[in-house]
């Protein structure tokens, strides 16, 4: 095992852990905030996803296309608040289940309808196509580094927004105590919309930005949103702060699972039964962590409502 | 008088019973005078829609050609999309089985999937033809009179790839292969014929996209050359990836036909330039049947080349054809049928070939290298023959005669 292996798992683990974050946080918020849970916030992850990958090869700028992407979903996010969430906001849990997994499947099949079954293959910038190199002995791809720092950024606003704005002390007061903050005279319905469209801009930048390194297909919101829920449970259901370090403790343990856990698993174990065991491992670390946080803190790392 | 109306009411019970029976058994005999049904469960969407979609572009350029018609009798094709999900396969072929009463079965690209439905399909005695997956668990002790692998047996195909690494000389070699049947059978092929060191065998889920971790771990291991079976669209982001991470200029990629095909080429272009890979098939292969078929596709499909998913499938429907002119279209005596597919008297595209005793192919395997045609198109050209009517290393261990 050699620094530089270490160094560029790290920021792999990194670079899945804040796109995980960008989807998370929206998640938790309207969750945490709104009492709502959103199972269709992967489908909007989705839509940002195509429409970028649409408008990139059509026009080819790819900063167009993720301005394009995001302001798509919002308006679909808007669409989707008024006409189907706001008839959710006072109902139980399993009535919002129902309705938002109803969504996703309404999703699915629209965007099959549009840009048919087989995946899109979304082409990375051609600018951003190769390697750039960090230190010596370390190509790393330069468009993995454009995700690192556009998540750090992001990451940054939305903690200057959370934390230091007057919204932000709305959306952190209807967090810990959504009744208290409505008999304060804050105007909910409003924050719960804004929040709504917030959440689905941040879904939409990462679906655009996942693009060129997945496949742009029908099921990748579902697929994303499993790890997604599993970061704003570890990181307390409702903070932004929980879900940032949720989602890079999440990135990282998956990364590392993947690819220390076989190297380790050989050292002690017989080779055939090391190569059946370590893909199975590094599929259920993340969902060991998970276990191992809530069995010391049960409300997640940062709970809002502590 | 209670007892006689109990009596005559269970009579004319019985005799309703009788007709509805009687109506079943008429309407079943209907049934077999009806059209031949062909099961087809196809990969159109999920991990292996890419290959999916080019066998379903194969399939239906032979029914077109033979104009819906098997043997000169008119053939009901029944084409599902079941995502690559085993689960979802198993209740399609359930249906195809219990239901419509299917003769003949093919479709699915992966190995998993073949294996989760052909139980049910050996059950009901409907021959199923692999236009894909060759499973090595149908190919020794667990071989069955009704399956036949028309493609290719997974080993035998990674055989090959490790012959022409063993004849490179390459040293020290990584290997990475999905943790699915095929994946395993892959590398364990590839190991059969390769001389060298293995440094690292790598396992990654079905459907992954992302080898960022894969990708460090290659960077790491330094070695001469990696041997990837990915297909579809796990080998498009590898080999974008494994260029994009800047590993194209100290290691060597090599792979079989699989990701290496005009699929993959399509979607990654250049960078695939001076690729080694094996096959069976290729579509500038010179034999008559394999010039027409080329032609045809791309007449069909606006100008693009075959892959070698269309080519497999091809050659199931065209196989179809011969064993049911065999039969004289008497698909009902399925043992009948099975011998007649056995002796795969037909004009595959890949050239003569015969089954071994467990209904895998015997076949010849060349190296492709991926370049510039006269056209100058980025696509495969073939070099050599690596592997001259080659068999599997299972068909000692298959009862079959």
């Amino acid at each position: 095992m050699n620094w530089i292996l270490v160094i560029e798992q790290l920021l792999n683990g990194a670079g899945y852990g804040l796109m995980l974050f960008l989807i998370a946080a929206g998640l938790t918020l309207v969750f945490g905030i709104m009492d709502v849970m959103n199972l269709s916030h992967g489908s909007l992850f989705m839509v940002g996803a195509y429409v970028a990958a649409t408008v990139h090869v059509h026009s080819g700028s790819f900063a167009g296309a993720v301005l394009v992407a995001i302001a798509a979903t919002v308006f679909v996010a808007a669409l989707l608040e008024v006409t189907l969430m706001r008839r959710l906001y006072g109902r139980d849990h399993l009535a919002q289940v129902l309705a938002t997994f109803g969504v996703i499947l309404v999703a699915d099949d629209a965007v099959k309808m549009a840009w048919g079954p087989s995946p899109v293959m979304a082409p990375t910038p051609a600018l951003l196509a190769g390697p750039v190199e960090l230190f010596a002995g370390l190509p790393y791809p330069s468009y993995r580094l454009v995700v690192l720092v556009a998540g750090v950024a992001v990451a940054g606003l939305l903690y200057l927004l959370v934390n230091h704005s007057r919204v932000g002390m709305l959306v952190r007061a209807g967090a810990s105590d959504r009744w208290m903050a409505e008999l304060m005279g804050v105007r909910v319905k409003r924050v719960f919309c804004g929040i709504f469209v917030l959440g689905a801009a941040l879904a939409a930048l990462a679906g655009a930005l996942m693009g060129p390194i997945m496949a742009v297909q029908v099921g990748m919101g579902e697929s994303i949103l499993i790890p997604a829920l599993v970061v704003i449970v570890i990181g307390g259901i409702g903070s932004v702060r929980g879900a940032f370090v949720a989602a890079l403790l999440v990135g990282l343990v998956d990364t590392i699972g993947r690819a220390f856990l076989p190297i380790l698993l050989r050292a002690t174990l017989p080779p055939s039964v090391a190569a059946d065991l370590g893909p199975l491992f590094a599929e259920v670390a993340m969902y060991a962590l998970m276990a191992a946080v809530l069995s010391f803190r049960p409300a997640g790392l940062f709970s809002a409502k502590a | 008088m209670a007892q006689l109306s109990r009596t005559s009411l269970r009579n004319r019970l019985g005799a309703a019973a009788l007709a509805t029976l009687a109506a079943c058994a008429s309407f079943t005999a209907m049934a077999q005078q009806g059209p031949i049904k062909v099961g087809m469960a196809l990969d159109i969407s999920g991990p292996f829609s890419g290959p999916g979609a080019d066998a379903r572009d194969g399939f239906n350029l032979a029914i077109k050609q033979l104009a819906g018609k098997l043997g000169g009798q008119p053939v009901e094709f029944l084409q599902t999309d079941m995502a690559g999900s085993p689960d979802q396969a198993k209740q399609l072929v359930d249906r195809f089985v219990q239901r419509e009463k299917i003769d003949l079965f093919t479709g699915p690209i992966a190995s998993n999937v073949a294996l989760a439905v052909a139980p049910t399909l050996f059950a009901a005695k409907v021959p199923y033809l692999s236009n894909n997956a060759g499973p090595s668990q149908l190919a020794g002790a667990q071989c069955n009179p009704y399956f036949f692998g028309t493609a290719y047996q997974n080993d035998q195909y990674h055989e090959a790839a490790g012959q022409f690494a063993a004849d490179r000389g390459f040293g020290r070699m990584v290997l990475i292969a999905p943790n699915y049947p095929a994946g395993k059978d892959g590398l364990t092929g590839f190991k059969r014929k390769f001389k060298g060191t293995v440094l690292d065998e790598i396992y990654t889920k079905v459907g992954q996209l992302d080898y960022a971790t894969e990708l460090a771990q290659l960077r790491a291991a330094k070695p001469e050359a990696v041997y990837f079976f990915l297909p579809g669209a796990m080998g498009i982001n590898f080999i974008k990836q494994f260029v994009g991470a800047g590993l194209s200029k100290d290691i060597m990629l090599v792979t079989s036909g699989f990701s290496a095909d005009e699929d993959i080429i399509g979607a990654v272009g250049e960078p695939m330039l001076g690729l080694f890979n094996t096959s069976h098939w290729a579509h500038d292969l010179d034999n008559a049947a394999n010039k027409a078929f080329v032609a045809a596709f791309r007449k069909e499909y606006g100008g693009r080349f075959p892959s070698i998913y269309a080519a497999q499938a091809f050659d199931v429907v065209t196989a179809m054809d011969a064993a049911v002119k065999a039969v004289g279209g008497k698909v009902t005596d399925r043992e009948a049928l099975a011998k007649a597919l056995a002796k795969a008297q037909f004009p595959s595209v890949r050239g003569s070939f015969r089954y071994a005793n467990n209904h895998y192919p015997v076949q010849n395997f060349y190296l492709r290298t991926i370049g510039k045609n006269a056209e100058g198109r980025v696509t495969n050209k073939t070099i050599k023959t690596v592997l001259e009517n080659y068999g599997d290393a299972f068909s000692s261990q298959c009862p079959l005669k």
